[in-house]
């Protein structure tokens, strides 16, 4: 059984490369007992959404016009 | 939507009007200052920056008849900018000694007290729920959080950080530039996203601000 800090570098990692079949289950084993890794694992998808949402340029905080 | 018959005129020129604000010089710092602050994310060196913004305004500007509006010149002269960054970082060629960004390891440490001994979470580190987290995205308050979040990481990891999700080059590409290998990468980008967690949940997602 994974930790939940190995549980984080896994989800990291997943935003770089496919993670293999027994990484996926030990992922998945460990997601569906845990809320808080089920928790970090969705705000990550937010983190990468928001980023793309950012690096569009249309959210900058000193925009005060339009 | 007032149904005055005066404004006939100006809502049959509504593009003309819009172009117009492009040669707006308050408008233009404004959009000035956003890039630069944007350039400094990535490219630890103010002067370099702020040459960057300048030619990529430069550049936009020698087409900004064609743009019809201010968020089309806008989401273009931001795509420019990109291009002028990435120029930069790959003759820069590497961004510092290896050990320089990863075995100075106050930052490993600082990032393992989220989890105790066996590797679960402290009590008061776990992640919560961030509910509909995207309904932020419509709050101009949001972006100044996460934009203080993004500042608050430690140098190098927001060099690579806004390398892989702003600029979106791959793991290999940003390896190339900055000379590390992708494990030591892998690292740098988990330990900024941990920040970046721990940032939103504590500035607004834990707490009341975007209730």
């Amino acid at each position: 059984m994974l930790s939940c800090q190995q549980v984080t570098e896994l989800v990291s990692a997943s935003q770089e490369r496919p993670l293999n079949f027994k990484e996926k289950v030990k992922l998945r084993m460990h997601t569906v007992m845990c809320s808080a890794c089920r928790n970090f694992e969705s705000s990550m998808g937010t983190l990468r959404k928001a980023m793309q949402e950012f690096a569009k340029g249309e959210h900058n905080t000193t925009d005060k016009k339009d | 939507m007032t149904g005055s018959t005066d404004n006939i005129e100006t809502i049959a020129q509504p593009t003309l009007g819009e172009a117009s604000k492009l040669h707006d010089a308050e408008y233009l710092e404004e959009l000035r200052l956003q890039m630069i602050k944007f350039a400094n994310l990535q490219i630890n060196d103010p002067h370099l920056a702020e040459d960057a913004v300048q030619e990529a305004l430069i550049g936009a500007f020698k087409k900004a008849d064609s743009f019809a509006g201010r968020s089309a010149f806008k989401t273009w002269v931001f795509a420019i900018l990109k291009n002028k960054i990435i120029d930069i970082l790959r003759k820069r060629q590497r961004l510092a000694e290896v050990s320089d960004l990863i075995n100075n390891d106050d930052e490993g440490e600082a990032l393992n007290s989220l989890f105790d001994k066996k590797g679960h979470w402290n009590p008061d580190d776990k992640p919560s729920s961030w509910g509909d987290p995207e309904k932020s995205f419509k709050q101009e308050q949001f972006w100044v959080v996460f934009e203080t979040c993004l500042n608050n990481l430690p140098g190098n990891q927001a060099k690579v950080f806004m390398m892989r999700e702003y600029i979106g080059l791959d793991t290999e590409e940003i390896c190339k530039e900055v000379d590390l290998t992708v494990s030591n990468l892998h690292v740098m980008l988990y330990r900024a996203r941990l920040r970046l967690q721990k940032c939103l949940e504590l500035k607004w997602y834990g707490g009341e601000a975007h209730a």
